[in-house]
Protein backbone atom coordinates (compact mmCIF):
# COMPACT_ATOMS: atom_id res chain seq x y z
CA UNK A 1 0.00 0.00 0.00
CA UNK A 2 1.38 3.89 -0.82
CA UNK A 3 2.20 6.07 1.73
CA UNK A 4 0.60 9.51 1.74
CA UNK A 5 1.97 12.54 4.26
CA UNK A 6 -0.89 14.08 6.16
CA UNK A 7 -1.14 17.37 8.86
CA UNK A 8 -2.05 16.49 12.01
CA UNK A 9 -2.86 19.02 14.40
CA UNK A 10 -4.19 18.90 18.09
CA UNK A 11 -4.61 22.10 19.83
CA UNK A 12 -5.87 22.59 23.72
CA UNK A 13 -5.02 22.76 27.55
CA UNK A 14 -1.04 21.86 28.08
CA UNK A 15 -0.04 18.95 30.69
CA UNK A 16 2.90 17.04 31.27
CA UNK A 17 3.27 13.68 28.88
CA UNK A 18 0.84 14.50 25.46
CA UNK A 19 3.49 14.17 23.39
CA UNK A 20 4.36 11.06 24.44
CA UNK A 21 0.76 9.71 24.59
CA UNK A 22 0.10 11.05 21.23
CA UNK A 23 3.59 10.05 19.59
CA UNK A 24 2.93 6.39 20.71
CA UNK A 25 -0.60 5.99 19.05
CA UNK A 26 0.81 7.03 16.22
CA UNK A 27 3.75 4.83 16.15
CA UNK A 28 1.90 1.82 17.43
CA UNK A 29 -0.50 2.50 14.39
CA UNK A 30 2.04 2.36 11.76
CA UNK A 31 3.30 5.90 11.33
CA UNK A 32 6.06 7.34 10.74
CA UNK A 33 6.96 10.84 11.69
CA UNK A 34 8.39 13.86 9.56
CA UNK A 35 9.25 17.62 10.34
CA UNK A 36 7.26 18.66 14.27
CA UNK A 37 6.28 21.73 15.86
CA UNK A 38 5.10 22.07 19.42
CA UNK A 39 4.85 25.24 21.10
CA UNK A 40 3.22 26.66 23.46
CA UNK A 41 1.26 29.42 22.48
CA UNK A 42 -0.90 31.62 25.54
CA UNK A 43 -0.46 28.71 27.41
CA UNK A 44 -2.22 26.65 25.39
CA UNK A 45 -0.43 22.87 23.57
CA UNK A 46 -0.17 23.06 20.16
CA UNK A 47 1.69 20.82 17.96
CA UNK A 48 1.83 20.00 13.95
CA UNK A 49 2.75 16.62 13.28
CA UNK A 50 3.78 15.80 9.47
CA UNK A 51 2.79 12.22 9.48
CA UNK A 52 3.35 9.22 6.64
CA UNK A 53 0.63 6.61 7.01
CA UNK A 54 -0.65 4.13 4.38
CA UNK A 55 -3.98 4.22 5.32
CA UNK A 56 -7.01 7.13 5.38
CA UNK A 57 -7.21 10.39 6.83
CA UNK A 58 -10.38 8.97 8.71
CA UNK A 59 -8.49 6.16 9.86
CA UNK A 60 -5.64 8.31 11.09
CA UNK A 61 -7.53 10.33 13.54
CA UNK A 62 -9.08 6.78 14.68
CA UNK A 63 -5.71 5.87 15.88
CA UNK A 64 -5.03 9.16 18.04
CA UNK A 65 -8.54 10.06 18.89
CA UNK A 66 -8.85 7.87 21.79
CA UNK A 67 -5.95 9.77 23.43
CA UNK A 68 -6.88 12.97 22.29
CA UNK A 69 -10.30 12.78 23.67
CA UNK A 70 -8.81 11.86 27.30
CA UNK A 71 -6.61 14.75 26.96
CA UNK A 72 -9.40 17.45 26.11
CA UNK A 73 -7.23 17.68 22.91
CA UNK A 74 -8.87 18.97 19.42
CA UNK A 75 -8.06 16.83 16.24
CA UNK A 76 -7.64 17.76 12.97
CA UNK A 77 -6.25 15.48 9.96
CA UNK A 78 -5.15 17.08 6.15
CA UNK A 79 -3.60 14.98 3.38
CA UNK A 80 -0.88 17.20 2.35
CA UNK A 81 1.53 17.39 -0.20
CA UNK A 82 5.40 17.18 0.88
CA UNK A 83 7.75 14.84 1.92
CA UNK A 84 10.69 14.07 4.51
CA UNK A 85 13.07 16.91 3.15
CA UNK A 86 11.50 20.15 2.28
CA UNK A 87 14.19 22.54 4.08
CA UNK A 88 14.67 26.01 2.27
CA UNK A 89 17.43 27.79 3.55
CA UNK A 90 16.70 31.44 5.47
CA UNK A 91 19.44 33.80 4.22
CA UNK A 92 18.20 36.92 6.44
CA UNK A 93 16.94 37.20 10.15
CA UNK A 94 14.87 39.95 11.34
CA UNK A 95 14.07 40.72 14.94
CA UNK A 96 11.30 43.60 15.83
CA UNK A 97 10.32 44.91 18.99
CA UNK A 98 7.93 47.35 20.60
CA UNK A 99 5.51 48.56 22.86
CA UNK A 100 2.27 45.92 21.89
CA UNK A 101 -0.46 47.50 19.76
CA UNK A 102 -2.80 45.34 17.75
CA UNK A 103 -1.35 45.59 14.05
CA UNK A 104 2.39 45.46 14.36
CA UNK A 105 2.53 42.20 12.65
CA UNK A 106 0.58 42.83 9.81
CA UNK A 107 2.42 46.41 9.37
CA UNK A 108 6.11 45.14 9.43
CA UNK A 109 5.41 41.86 7.34
CA UNK A 110 3.40 43.80 4.82
CA UNK A 111 6.31 45.98 4.59
CA UNK A 112 8.76 43.18 4.41
CA UNK A 113 6.74 41.35 1.80
CA UNK A 114 6.47 44.32 -0.15
CA UNK A 115 10.31 43.98 -0.29
CA UNK A 116 10.73 41.20 -1.37
CA UNK A 117 10.65 38.94 1.63
CA UNK A 118 9.64 35.15 1.61
CA UNK A 119 9.07 34.04 5.37
CA UNK A 120 10.41 30.79 6.32
CA UNK A 121 9.43 30.83 10.05
CA UNK A 122 7.90 33.20 12.58
CA UNK A 123 7.61 32.97 16.61
CA UNK A 124 6.55 35.70 18.34
CA UNK A 125 6.37 36.37 22.16
CA UNK A 126 4.74 39.15 24.40
CA UNK A 127 7.48 40.18 27.11
CA UNK A 128 7.01 42.97 29.74
CA UNK A 129 4.74 43.97 32.16
CA UNK A 130 0.95 43.54 32.12
CA UNK A 131 0.71 47.70 31.97
CA UNK A 132 3.59 47.69 29.96
CA UNK A 133 3.79 44.73 27.10
CA UNK A 134 6.63 44.09 24.29
CA UNK A 135 5.91 42.27 21.44
CA UNK A 136 8.78 40.39 20.04
CA UNK A 137 8.36 39.21 16.81
CA UNK A 138 11.34 36.75 15.12
CA UNK A 139 11.55 35.89 11.54
CA UNK A 140 13.87 33.52 9.45
CA UNK A 141 13.23 33.97 5.45
CA UNK A 142 14.45 34.92 2.43
CA UNK A 143 15.37 38.04 0.59
CA UNK A 144 14.04 37.13 -2.71
CA UNK A 145 14.44 41.28 -3.84
CA UNK A 146 17.93 41.22 -2.09
CA UNK A 147 18.88 42.24 2.09
CA UNK A 148 19.37 46.31 1.24
CA UNK A 149 15.75 46.09 -0.28
CA UNK A 150 14.78 45.01 3.13
CA UNK A 151 16.77 46.61 5.09
CA UNK A 152 15.30 50.19 3.88
CA UNK A 153 11.81 48.63 4.36
CA UNK A 154 12.97 48.64 7.80
CA UNK A 155 14.41 51.73 8.17
CA UNK A 156 10.28 52.79 7.38
CA UNK A 157 8.94 50.58 9.90
CA UNK A 158 11.09 51.71 12.36
CA UNK A 159 10.53 55.46 12.04
CA UNK A 160 7.25 54.25 13.17
CA UNK A 161 7.63 53.21 16.52
CA UNK A 162 9.29 49.53 16.87
CA UNK A 163 12.56 48.73 16.78
CA UNK A 164 14.16 46.54 14.44
CA UNK A 165 17.30 44.19 13.05
CA UNK A 166 18.54 42.62 10.46
CA UNK A 167 21.08 39.83 10.11
CA UNK A 168 22.07 38.31 7.06
CA UNK A 169 21.99 34.47 7.32
CA UNK A 170 25.66 33.25 5.61
CA UNK A 171 25.42 29.57 5.78
CA UNK A 172 28.52 27.90 6.69
CA UNK A 173 29.12 24.26 5.44
CA UNK A 174 32.14 22.05 6.44
CA UNK B 1 45.06 13.85 -6.95
CA UNK B 2 41.52 12.19 -6.41
CA UNK B 3 37.82 13.35 -4.89
CA UNK B 4 37.68 11.26 -1.87
CA UNK B 5 34.53 10.02 -0.58
CA UNK B 6 32.69 11.86 2.30
CA UNK B 7 31.72 9.63 5.44
CA UNK B 8 28.32 10.57 6.51
CA UNK B 9 26.11 10.60 9.82
CA UNK B 10 25.21 8.15 11.08
CA UNK B 11 28.96 6.61 10.36
CA UNK B 12 29.89 6.74 13.94
CA UNK B 13 33.70 7.11 12.52
CA UNK B 14 32.67 10.90 12.91
CA UNK B 15 32.34 10.51 16.30
CA UNK B 16 35.78 9.19 16.82
CA UNK B 17 38.61 11.71 17.69
CA UNK B 18 41.90 11.84 15.31
CA UNK B 19 45.07 11.35 15.88
CA UNK B 20 48.05 14.02 15.78
CA UNK B 21 50.03 13.72 12.59
CA UNK B 22 53.68 12.79 13.26
CA UNK B 23 55.46 12.82 9.74
CA UNK B 24 55.44 15.52 7.45
CA UNK B 25 56.22 13.50 4.78
CA UNK B 26 54.89 13.22 0.99
CA UNK B 27 52.01 10.89 1.90
CA UNK B 28 51.27 13.37 3.79
CA UNK B 29 50.71 16.23 1.38
CA UNK B 30 49.83 13.45 -1.47
CA UNK B 31 46.69 13.33 1.40
CA UNK B 32 46.14 17.22 1.54
CA UNK B 33 46.06 17.95 -1.97
CA UNK B 34 42.90 15.10 -2.29
CA UNK B 35 41.72 16.65 0.66
CA UNK B 36 41.55 20.07 -0.54
CA UNK B 37 40.26 18.94 -3.75
CA UNK B 38 37.30 16.71 -2.19
CA UNK B 39 36.63 20.27 -0.13
CA UNK B 40 36.59 22.42 -2.94
CA UNK B 41 33.92 19.46 -5.21
CA UNK B 42 31.99 20.12 -2.15
CA UNK B 43 28.63 22.21 -1.67
CA UNK B 44 29.83 25.56 -0.06
CA UNK B 45 33.98 24.25 -0.09
CA UNK B 46 35.41 26.16 2.50
CA UNK B 47 36.21 23.69 4.77
CA UNK B 48 36.79 20.12 5.59
CA UNK B 49 38.60 18.19 8.25
CA UNK B 50 40.48 14.48 7.55
CA UNK B 51 37.67 12.46 9.64
CA UNK B 52 35.12 13.27 6.72
CA UNK B 53 37.02 11.22 4.29
CA UNK B 54 37.84 8.59 6.67
CA UNK B 55 41.15 9.84 8.23
CA UNK B 56 41.81 9.78 11.71
CA UNK B 57 44.40 12.15 11.71
CA UNK B 58 44.17 15.53 12.46
CA UNK B 59 44.41 17.53 9.11
CA UNK B 60 41.54 20.81 8.28
CA UNK B 61 41.65 22.55 5.65
CA UNK B 62 39.52 25.95 5.32
CA UNK B 63 39.71 28.70 2.37
CA UNK B 64 37.10 30.92 2.03
CA UNK B 65 38.84 33.40 0.10
CA UNK B 66 36.82 31.98 -2.94
CA UNK B 67 33.54 32.76 -1.46
CA UNK B 68 31.67 35.32 -4.07
CA UNK B 69 30.77 37.33 -1.30
CA UNK B 70 32.79 36.95 2.14
CA UNK B 71 30.20 37.91 4.59
CA UNK B 72 30.63 40.63 6.90
CA UNK B 73 32.99 40.96 9.78
CA UNK B 74 35.12 37.55 8.37
CA UNK B 75 39.26 37.92 7.87
CA UNK B 76 40.19 36.17 4.95
CA UNK B 77 43.20 34.27 5.66
CA UNK B 78 43.27 32.26 2.14
CA UNK B 79 44.15 28.69 1.86
CA UNK B 80 44.78 27.46 5.34
CA UNK B 81 46.15 23.76 5.85
CA UNK B 82 46.21 23.31 9.33
CA UNK B 83 47.51 20.08 10.80
CA UNK B 84 47.88 19.17 14.69
CA UNK B 85 45.81 22.74 15.24
CA UNK B 86 45.24 23.84 18.73
CA UNK B 87 43.08 27.05 19.71
CA UNK B 88 44.17 28.70 22.13
CA UNK B 89 41.76 31.67 22.63
CA UNK B 90 37.86 32.83 21.92
CA UNK B 91 36.79 35.85 22.18
CA UNK B 92 32.89 36.66 21.92
CA UNK B 93 30.20 34.72 20.88
CA UNK B 94 27.67 34.43 17.72
CA UNK B 95 24.82 32.75 16.42
CA UNK B 96 25.52 31.23 12.59
CA UNK B 97 23.54 28.67 10.60
CA UNK B 98 26.03 25.86 10.19
CA UNK B 99 25.65 22.89 7.64
CA UNK B 100 28.05 20.18 6.96
CA UNK B 101 29.29 17.95 4.32
CA UNK B 102 28.93 14.81 6.40
CA UNK B 103 25.56 15.97 7.24
CA UNK B 104 23.43 16.68 4.11
CA UNK B 105 20.31 18.18 3.30
CA UNK B 106 20.25 19.84 6.77
CA UNK B 107 21.68 23.26 8.81
CA UNK B 108 20.73 24.85 11.98
CA UNK B 109 21.87 27.23 14.15
CA UNK B 110 25.13 27.06 16.48
CA UNK B 111 26.90 29.55 18.74
CA UNK B 112 30.78 30.13 18.33
CA UNK B 113 33.20 32.20 19.25
CA UNK B 114 33.31 35.17 16.95
CA UNK B 115 37.23 35.50 17.31
CA UNK B 116 39.85 32.30 17.53
CA UNK B 117 43.53 32.70 17.99
CA UNK B 118 45.27 29.16 17.08
CA UNK B 119 48.24 27.45 15.81
CA UNK B 120 48.92 25.00 13.83
CA UNK B 121 51.65 23.33 11.57
CA UNK B 122 51.43 22.98 7.41
CA UNK B 123 52.05 20.60 5.54
CA UNK B 124 55.99 20.63 5.97
CA UNK B 125 55.56 20.95 9.31
CA UNK B 126 56.18 24.42 9.88
CA UNK B 127 54.35 26.09 13.13
CA UNK B 128 52.29 29.15 12.52
CA UNK B 129 50.36 31.44 14.55
CA UNK B 130 46.57 32.51 13.26
CA UNK B 131 44.15 34.65 14.15
CA UNK B 132 40.58 34.82 12.56
CA UNK B 133 37.22 36.09 13.02
CA UNK B 134 33.27 35.77 12.06
CA UNK B 135 32.77 33.41 9.17
CA UNK B 136 36.24 32.38 8.83
CA UNK B 137 36.46 31.74 12.67
CA UNK B 138 33.15 29.47 12.60
CA UNK B 139 34.72 27.50 9.66
CA UNK B 140 38.35 26.79 11.88
CA UNK B 141 35.99 26.17 14.89
CA UNK B 142 33.48 23.57 12.97
CA UNK B 143 36.29 21.90 11.59
CA UNK B 144 38.31 21.77 14.54
CA UNK B 145 35.21 20.60 16.22
CA UNK B 146 35.75 17.12 13.93
CA UNK B 147 39.22 16.44 15.00
CA UNK B 148 37.23 15.36 18.44
CA UNK B 149 34.69 13.54 16.78
CA UNK B 150 32.16 16.72 17.49
CA UNK B 151 29.74 17.32 15.02
CA UNK B 152 27.43 20.54 14.48
CA UNK B 153 24.82 18.72 15.68
CA UNK B 154 26.27 18.36 19.03
CA UNK B 155 26.07 22.17 19.28
CA UNK B 156 22.43 23.36 18.00
CA UNK B 157 20.95 25.55 20.26
CA UNK B 158 16.98 26.28 19.44
CA UNK B 159 15.70 29.00 17.53
CA UNK B 160 14.85 31.04 20.33
CA UNK B 161 18.18 30.74 21.81
CA UNK B 162 19.13 33.96 20.31
CA UNK B 163 18.82 36.37 22.27
CA UNK B 164 17.93 35.13 25.51
CA UNK B 165 20.57 32.25 26.51
CA UNK B 166 24.27 33.89 25.14
CA UNK B 167 26.10 33.49 28.31
CA UNK B 168 25.33 29.96 29.44
CA UNK B 169 26.89 28.87 26.61
CA UNK B 170 30.32 30.62 27.34
CA UNK B 171 30.68 29.23 30.86
CA UNK B 172 29.99 25.70 29.39
CA UNK B 173 31.68 25.70 26.36
CA UNK B 174 35.31 27.50 27.23
CA UNK B 175 37.60 25.19 27.61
Amino acid sequence: MSEHWYMLTLVGRDRPGIVARITRALYEGGCHLGETSMMRLGGNFTVMMMVQYAGTAKALEQLVAGEADSLGLKLHVDRVEGGRQQAVEPDVRITVYGADRPGIVAHVTGALADAGLDILDLISDIGGSEEAPIYILHLEGRALQGIPALASALEIVKGEGVDAQLTPIETMVG
Amino acid sequence: MAILEIIKYPDPRLKEASQPVQAFDDALRDFVADLEETMRAGPGGVGIAAPQVGRFERIVIVDVSGMRKLPAGSSNSGRLVLINPEITEWEGMAMGREGCMSVPDYTGNVIRAEKVRFTAHDEFGELHEYACEGYEARAVQHEADHLDGMLFLDRLVSRRTDLFRRKVYQQKDKR
